[in-house]
């Protein structure tokens, strides 16, 4: 399984990482996927985040636009619709067990923003 | 009838507030009955205890404690306008216009009657009563053609209706055959102190008259004349010279009743015939009827309780009152006269306030036994606790009530027994509280709903406020004032910490005073109170991310992810110019289009990165953010006033104008609203608004913290015929009072309410400037207003800016999700179902 999922896993190259905002996000657009992109700093520094950018429960393309922080430690982004809370890390929703985000892994290489898909 | 044998047939008689408590307390029993009310008045139960409010603007809808659609709901037959005509205990049924009930068991709860003194002329069209809406309706009739009026009768009912009068704007005289005022609850010092006061409010209050005759007066429509020689003319009267309980069913059906009145019924609330319960004003227990609505409801309790099998017994009531009485604070507890044997008092007068005070013990001085509070009912509470519980008095009793100079023996909610009653109006104890708390209430909020403690008449809020705090604390919950889990603080203290020291940045807050990374709580919060005292461009590369999507996008975020687009239009006024070009903005962009309730146009389904271009031309046109997606000041809306209108007395719109270009883009704990009436006919609905301002032919009447929306209420005038420049310099102050101290998404109805010593409080710090803190808090708003700018012009201008308003950072494709259909001629986003299946290929706009 984990090779399977290394070789169909593809690196594309999105932005200048300038284009990203601090404690904010952007939004990516991958092969007609939607892919949201939060920077987000903390005492080690900034840590990239990449989850889907569909909001499961307000059903549409917002979550981008959602407020990042923590909750008991984790890193989370609010819906900027009904404020559910999503994990950056894993994409589980802390207030409803049965909607989730997908994540994606997301690095920056010379100064250019890539994200798995 | 298909009732199971099992089901009894309950039928109740009269349907006010002690019937309706029947009613809802053996819905809650979940007993097997099955329940008809028979309502001699037009409407289900209202709250006669606030009648008064009629004449500040509360109609019957306000008043109602229940509708149709709960009793449908609790499966409870009702009919209104039924007027029992007789009770047939032999064969079990009533007799209505409607028809015949049968009954298993019957309740009497028809309340009383007001006592109309038989003196010659009291049946004249302008001689009334106060005790039905039908009563108010009848009352403001007679006022609208009346100068004067007169209330015969200087006891509680009679006070209240006085100041009905008052508010109904005549000229009001109180008369009252006894030697003072309130003679049942107060003594003769306590009865003075409240004539001065009223008297001072404007009402006339004459004792010791006994009216022999109403004749047809000189100067006024009626002429009252008095035994003692003087007479008073006056263009209507009102008796409330006390009640007589409505007893003709009992007695036509042969039940037992008093030689001076009532129902006569024992320790369950039976009658002399034990399937029929009387209860309430009708009742007579112990050769007394009581005229409070605490002891009707226990009455109510008691015969559900027998009626499911309980073994809950009356036995008599507490008539110890607090309440305000035309704003003036009275309290009145135990034997206030301290007529029992041996007993002894202390008395404190502060004549210079106005405030008396009387404390009665036991000969030996150990209990409290009575007291009276005039001008001052802050040590009712108290009072009333060692008196109901026989809590021992401390070594200086006269400390009970002097002023807390020094050191007040402070009764802690732990020193009260279990038994000790908190709310008398729903019975609740102390251990009921705690019972709540053992079963999971953490909060005075959830305390409040589970056990409606504080619901009825609210005099208890603080004290049960007290026993809550202290009991979460026993159990070692702390009671967490923290904003969330970043901030151990309240919004107010985080307010105070950037202003002190001259904090600019939410990181910096964070890295002095908090932990974690913040949320979407604390960071809107901070980014509001950071606006409120510097008032920076909000999209700054530190502020940006603190605000809610609104904030961040200029815009209002509906369902889809769009936006809608509200350009400011102060005042309400537009030139056909602007409304052309906003008009073709519309068109251009197929934006659907609405009128707002504040006087603007929204202009819905914009995209986020068209908001830049639409505004780019809006802003060129002149149009400035209506800062209708902010927690800031929205719209001041306006009638046309006295430029155009027959009858207004003052330019309306052109001081709503000047208004909403002085407090636009001021940032709050929540949105504010504002609005200028040019008359009294008030078509701008201020009395709706946070701030409203309603003009006189003298100047302006300020009204302040109202507001519309799920919990409606009137704005409370805070000061009359202001000039334009105290108008603005009062305004400054309340509102950057209220941005200072509010807590978080907290209106300015909720806010006030909450302050303690609320309106009068309010006013003593913006009128007399009693904390000293007048000039900082214009300064704060002339600095807000001084930096004010339109955020979308800084916006356009900013390529940097800009750059936000995309949807995708890597292409100029558009969200394929957004889908608009066609309703009555516009746009409406699409439902999941009619979106077009096949649209998951994103269309590629060309540039």
């Amino acid at each position: 399984m984990q090779a399977t999922a290394e070789m169909t896993q593809q690196w594309h190259d999105i932005c200048e990482e300038s284009d990203l905002v601090k404690n904010s996000g952007v939004c990516a657009l991958i092969d007609e996927q939607q892919v949201a992109i939060f920077t987000l700093k903390n005492k080690d520094g900034i840590t990239v985040y990449a989850v889907s950018n569909w909001d499961p429960i307000g059903k549409a393309n917002v979550m981008y636009r959602g407020i990042v922080g923590s909750l008991g430690g984790e890193p989370v982004v609010a819906s900027p619709l009904y404020k559910e809370h999503y994990s950056l890390v894993t994409g589980r929703c802390l207030e409803n067990d049965e909607v989730s985000l997908s994540t994606y892994d997301v690095r920056i290489a010379d100064g250019r923003v890539l994200v798995a898909l | 009838m298909t009732a199971s044998t099992t089901s009894k047939r309950i039928v109740i008689v009269g349907n006010g507030m002690v019937g309706h408590h029947f009613v809802e307390q053996l819905v809650n029993s979940n007993a097997n009955c099955e329940i008809t009310v028979l309502s001699g008045e037009k409407r289900l139960a209202y709250d006669r205890v606030h009648l008064s409010s009629w004449f500040s603007g509360s109609r019957a809808e306000d008043l109602a404690m229940t509708d149709e659609a709960t009793y449908d709901s609790w499966g409870v037959k009702y009919y209104t306008d039924a007027m029992v005509t007789e009770i047939n205990r032999d064969n079990k049924s009533v007799s209505t216009a409607q028809g015949t009930f049968h009954y298993d068991m019957l309740v009497l709860a028809t309340g009383s009657y007001p006592f109309v003194p038989p003196i010659p002329g009291n049946d004249q069209e302008h001689c009334l009563v106060y005790r039905t809406i039908e009563d108010l309706e009848a009352i403001e009739a007679s006022a609208a053609v009346s100068k004067t009026g007169v209330v015969v009768g200087g006891g509680l009912l009679g006070l209240e209706a006085a100041n009905a009068l008052k508010q109904a704007g005549l000229e009001t005289h109180v008369v009252e055959f006894a030697p003072q005022l309130m003679a049942v609850q107060l003594d003769e010092a306590g009865g003075d102190l409240l004539r001065n006061k009223i008297e001072d409010l404007g009402v006339v209050v004459h004792t010791q008259k006994a009216t022999q005759v109403i004749e047809a007066g000189e100067e006024a429509r009626y002429r009252m004349a008095f035994a003692d020689g003087s007479a008073l003319e006056t263009d209507m009267i009102l008796f409330s010279a006390g009640i007589r309980p409505s007893d003709q069913l009992g007695r036509l059906a042969g039940l037992d009743v008093g030689e001076r009145g009532g129902i006569i019924i024992n320790n369950q609330c039976q009658t002399s015939d034990p399937n029929v319960y009387a209860i309430g004003e009708c009742a007579l227990w112990e050769s007394r009827i009581y005229g409070l609505v605490a002891p009707g409801y226990s009455m109510a309790r008691t015969a559900v309780s027998h009626i499911t099998g309980g073994d809950l017994e009356f036995a008599g009531a507490d008539m110890s009152t607090k309440l305000k009485l035309m704003g003036v604070d009275v309290g009145s507890i135990g034997d206030a006269h301290g007529r029992t044997a041996g007993s002894l008092s202390y008395t404190y007068h502060n004549q210079p306030e106005g405030i008396y005070k009387r404390l009665i013990v036991d000969g030996a001085q150990k209990k409290v036994i009575g007291a009276v509070l005039v001008g001052d009912t802050s040590d009712y509470d108290t009072l009333l606790q060692y008196s109901l519980n026989d809590i021992d008095i401390p070594e200086h009793a006269e400390s009970l009530i002097l002023p807390s100079a020094g050191e007040k023996p402070a009764l802690g909610a732990d020193a009260l027994p279990d038994t000790a009653t908190v709310c008398s109006c729903h019975n609740v104890s102390k251990g009921d509280i705690t019972a709540a708390i053992d079963g999971g209430c953490c909060s005075v909020g959830e305390v409040k709903s589970c056990t409606k403690a504080a619901t009825g008449c609210g005099g208890c809020a603080a004290l049960l406020k007290n026993v809550v705090d202290g009991e979460l604390e026993k159990r070692g919950v702390e009671v967490s004032k923290a904003i969330c889990e970043h901030f151990n603080y309240t919004r107010q203290e985080l307010y105070h910490m950037v202003k002190v020291e001259e904090i600019h940045s939410f990181d910096e807050l964070l890295e002095k005073h908090g932990e974690g990374l913040g949320c979407d709580i604390c960071k809107p919060a901070v980014g509001s109170v950071l606006a409120s005292v510097w008032n920076d461009y909000i999209l700054t590369q530190n502020n940006l991310p603190l605000q809610d999507t609104n904030d961040t996008y200029l815009g209002n975020m509906q369902k889809d992810g769009t936006y809608s687009i509200v350009p400011r239009v102060p005042g309400g006024e537009i030139t056909p110019e602007g409304l052309i070009l906003i008009g073709e903005i519309a068109k251009e962009y197929g934006l659907y289009t609405k009128i707002t309730g504040g006087q603007r146009i929204d202009l819905f389904g914009a995209r986020v990165e068209q908001l830049p271009d639409i505004w780019e031309k809006l802003v060129a046109g002149g149009f400035e953010t209506g800062h209708a997606y902010a927690k800031s000041l929205r719209t001041v809306k306006s009638c046309v006033g006295s430029t155009w209108c027959r009858y207004g007395v003052q330019d309306s719109v052109g001081q709503a104008i000047d208004l909403e270009n002085r407090y636009k883009g001021l940032r709050a704990p929540h949105k504010i609203k504002f609005a200028v009436s040019g008359c009294t006919r008030e078509c701008a609905e201020a009395q709706g608004k946070d701030i409203g301002v309603i003009a006189t032919e003298n100047g302006w009447n300020l009204y302040v913290c109202g507001n519309g929306g799920m919990k409606p209420r009137h704005a409370d005038l805070f000061a009359t015929d202001l000039d334009s420049e105290t108008l603005v310099k009062y305004i400054d102050r309340v509102l950057m009072f209220y941005v200072k101290t509010a807590d978080r998404l907290q209106r300015t109805s909720v806010w006030m309410e909450n302050l303690e010593g609320g309106l009068d409080y309010l006013k003593s710090v913006v009128i007399d400037d009693s904390l000293g803190i007048c000039d900082e808090l214009e300064a704060q708003m002339q600095l807000v207003v001084d930096a004010y700018q339109c955020e979308w012009k800084t916006t356009i201008e900013s390529p940097e800016a800009r750059k936000r308003f995309r949807q995708f950072v890597n292409s100029k494709a558009i969200d394929s999700n957004i889908q608009f259909v066609d309703e009555r001629g516009q746009i409406r986003p699409a439902t999941e179902a009619e979106k077009i299946a096949g649209a998951s290929r994103i269309p590629v706009e060309l540039v």
